[in-house]
């Protein structure tokens, strides 16, 4: 196969790139430069985004003996992961930037722009896997097609399942993890070394790339700017001020700049955040537990999971599975069924969760559906709450 | 590779076939390969040691190269020995040049802070003044250009009736790296003259290619790169009349007439003026014959690919002979660059490169060219070792290229937010595609 592999300078996606060599695929590297911005991403070197990685990949190609390139997608990210970004938050949501890079800009510009220039595959270094699968092919009787199922990597700690899940059925055939089977990160550290790639030990990244920082609050107020208003209790009693609701996530404890300890002397908490408003309402910790959250936007990786819940009157739709909200959240029990949403049929997703609750589940995060290790669908979730009675089941 | 035209493209490059000793190198421009005989003086000098400064035999004996090769760098371009100041390349030279004339001029004529530079200069020469300007007190005047990249000779010269007692010098490439535009330095130096405003030029491209005289010119300094021209890289001269005041930008053992301290890297130095002497000698020769294979070039892609635009003059006096540089519509100039690469064809986009990244050109949009036309952008730059058989694999694989690089241009065309699902259900600042489906 002809595969592109995507190179960041990280030791991750360089050792998949040198295990899809090995695999004997014809590869070119390519290095995707996110910000026109040199400086701004050039402190700390994370891993990603800073000319340092460029390099690095660079050195990775050389040692793996494949060309190079780097491609400048920096205004799709710009206008899709950067924008997207900013709007959320200004909307009162919480976004997740790495969701949205995975769907705009590695498994969209980059694995378009690969697929129109003649490569099979992309390859990066996420820890998940793709498992290819024979099912009876409904077009040709008898017959078989084989269709690409997403499973969470045997690596716990650093499955990137989760972010992956927006990319749809289509891509991920597209898509090859050659990271998928490794139960650890010493493991991929110990095969770079093995084949003399440098980056072997350079750290992980963790923060948000294009916020240099790390200082998110700062960062969205260098873009929105100050907007006082007020920060008030369930009742309405206002007990301080804000500079822009926007700054503010769903089940943040720190940094709500109340100096009055609650009447109960109880920690608080962001219950909602209200940008049209721009009010900020905080309150105690149980009041942040759900177990109903509706989604929008879905993207559905297994079909015959849903079709089988559709087949059966009696399950009008729900399925047993797992939900997961944050990249390295906990699974929770579920029941969870497709519904129409505003994009269309399927496209909204309902969730049950079954005897337990989750704290801080914000509008615009991601939420993931699991069966096992397999993955069912990803939504973005547009609201949640408590259900006043418990199910009668 | 297949040779059976543009019909035979595979779905997918195999560069298995490409045998890598018959790779298409079009991109002379970038650098040209190291004369057999330059290597050879190279080695030789290497071989025999010596530092020109020290005073015994073997000191003597390496001055005596360096002597000897600037004589001979002299001799081929028209200049003095005692003009001559070696480098370590065309950047140095530029740099000497901007900086040093600025200080240099600055010490009796404080007034004198502005820059004159033309604004499709080589990043040598522009990021040094935009240096100035940003730590030394300079204001740059950015030369407007027409839309073949050519100096507006008239706005020069308004400038310069406005503001000469405030103008410190004005540096005018001799020709353009990128499009090829030959420009009118006649001119500039007939207009600077009166004012007695010193002129620099960067003739890195040009020596190979065009007569380079430095004396009739009328400069008063002039950039020369070796790599461009035969030689190894790392060596070059700024080529300035004596009286011209030159603050040096490197300080130390007081070599080359106290303005560029450093030991004189004698081999390279060697090496230079035997490439030069060479390139100089068959200069009108090899004009001649690589303006034919670019015709060629040029007739070829406008027939293939008939809405692909020169950009540049027309192949004429007007055009560094062996340049030919297009943009071809639809297509970014990475896909094009990879997909030619992969072909075994080597060419560049022809702009600076940030880390790799092909940014829009300066030269591109300084002539008018629209941002997107820019991204699409090609240069092809032949030299002493291009053949006709080179022009004829480019074409062989180029009307296919350009079909790729079109349909990947489509599918990495702006953001389609919200077409997968409908629109996001509330998203007020997500930025819609505007207008067109």
């Amino acid at each position: 196969m002809r595969v592109l592999a995507a190179m960041s300078g990280g030791v991750d996606s360089a050792v998949a790139a040198a295990l899809a060599v090995e695999a004997g695929h014809d590869v070119v590297g390519v290095h995707m430069a996110l910000s026109k911005n040199r400086d701004q991403f050039r402190t700390g070197s994370r891993g990603c985004c800073s000319i340092e990685d460029a390099g690095d990949a660079r050195r990775a190609a050389d040692v793996l003996g494949i060309p190079y390139y780097v491609w400048d997608l920096s205004d799709r990210f710009e206008e899709t992961v950067v924008a997207d970004f900013v709007a959320e938050y200004e909307a009162g949501r919480t976004p997740n930037p790495c969701v949205r890079c995975n769907e705009h800009i590695k498994f969209e510009a980059l694995l378009d722009k690969a697929t129109a220039l003649g490569f099979d595959a992309v390859a990066t270094g996420h820890y998940a896997q793709v498992v290819r699968r024979q099912v009876p092919d409904p077009a040709a009787p008898g017959g078989t097609r084989t269709v690409a199922e997403l499973h969470r990597s045997p690596n716990d700690a650093k499955d990137q399942s989760y972010v992956l899940a927006v990319m749809g059925r289509d891509r991920l055939e597209r898509s090859i993890f050659p990271l998928g089977g490794f139960a650890s990160k010493d493991e991929v550290r110990a095969e770079a070394e093995r084949r003399g790639l440098s980056v072997s030990a350079k750290p992980d990244s963790y923060d948000i790339c294009f916020v240099a920082d790390g200082d998110t609050q700062g960062f969205l107020r260098e873009r929105l700017g100050s907007r006082p208003g007020e920060v008030v209790d369930t009742d309405g009693r206002v007990l301080g001020e804000h500079d822009g609701a926007y700054a503010y996530t769903v089940g943040q404890r720190k940094g709500l700049g109340i100096d009055r300890p609650a009447d109960d002397g109880r920690p608080r908490y962001v219950l909602s955040v209200d940008t049209e408003a721009n009010r900020v309402v905080i309150g105690a910790a149980e009041l942040l537990s759900v177990d109903r959250i509706a989604g929008d936007q879905s993207v559905w990786l297994a079909d015959d999971v849903l079709a089988a819940a559709a087949a059966d009157p009696s399950r009008d739709g729900w399925f047993d599975a797992e939900v997961q909200v944050r990249a390295h959240g906990a699974p929770v029990a579920a029941r969870v069924r497709a519904v129409a949403g505003d994009g269309g049929s399927r496209a909204g997703t309902e969730v049950e969760l079954v005897d337990a609750t989750l704290r801080g589940v914000a509008a615009g995060q991601s939420l993931v559906v699991y069966v096992g290790t397999r993955v069912i669908g990803q939504s973005t979730v547009v609201s949640a709450h408590r259900a006043r009675l418990a199910r009668a089941s | 590779m297949s040779r059976s035209g543009p019909d035979a493209w595979p779905r997918f490059v195999d560069w298995s076939a490409v045998n890598p000793d018959r790779t298409v190198y079009l991109d002379h421009a970038a650098t040209t390969p190291v004369s057999p005989r330059a290597v050879d003086a190279l080695l030789a000098e290497l071989r025999r040691g010596g530092n020109p400064s020290s005073l015994h035999g073997a000191g003597r004996a390496a001055r005596r190269t360096v002597e000897e090769s600037r004589e001979s760098v002299a001799a081929s371009l028209g200049a003095r020995p005692s003009e001559v100041v070696f480098t370590a390349g065309g950047t140095e030279a530029d740099n000497l040049a901007v900086k040093g004339l600025f200080w240099g001029r600055r010490t009796a004529h404080p007034e004198r802070r502005r820059i004159l530079v033309s604004a499709v200069e080589h990043h040598a020469v522009l990021d040094p003044a935009f240096w100035m300007a940003e730590h030394a007190g300079a204001e740059i005047v950015l030369l407007a250009v027409d839309g073949e990249g050519r100096l507006d000779v008239a706005a020069l010269e308004s400038e310069l009736a406005a503001h000469a007692d405030e103008t410190a010098l004005i540096s005018v490439m001799w020709a353009n790296n990128e499009i090829g535009t030959v420009q009118p330095l006649d001119a500039v130096v007939r207009a600077a003259r009166p004012y007695g405003i010193p002129v620099h030029s960067d003739a890195v491209q040009a020596v190979a290619q065009l007569g380079v005289d430095f004396a009739a010119s009328g400069l008063d300094a002039m950039t020369v790169s070796g790599h461009k021209l035969g030689a190894p890289m790392g060596v070059g001269a700024l080529v300035a009349t004596r009286g011209l005041p030159l603050t040096p930008v490197l300080h130390g053992g007081g070599q080359e007439r106290s303005v560029r301290s450093g030991t004189v890297d004698a081999p390279a130095v060697r090496a230079f003026a035997v490439a030069l002497a060479e390139t100089v000698a068959a200069r009108e020769a090899t004009a001649v014959r690589l303006a034919g294979l670019r015709d060629d070039l040029v007739a070829g892609v406008r027939r293939l690919v008939p809405d692909a635009v020169l950009r540049g003059p027309e192949p004429s006096s007007d055009r560094l002979p062996a340049n030919a540089h297009f943009t071809f519509p639809g297509c970014e100039g990475d896909s094009l660059l990879y997909l030619l690469d992969s072909a075994g064809v080597q060419v560049s986009t022809g702009s600076a490169c940030q880390a790799g990244v092909p940014q829009p050109s300066h030269v591109l949009l300084a002539a008018g060219v629209p941002e997107d036309d820019a991204r699409g952008a090609l240069r092809f730059s032949l030299g002493a070792t291009s053949v006709a058989d080179d022009v004829a694999r480019l074409l062989d694989v180029l009307p296919g290229v350009v079909d790729r690089a079109r349909s990947a241009g489509l599918a990495s065309a702006p953001a389609r937010l919200g077409e997968r699902n409908g629109e996001r259900s509330a998203g007020p600042a997500h930025p819609a595609p505007s207008g067109a489906a």
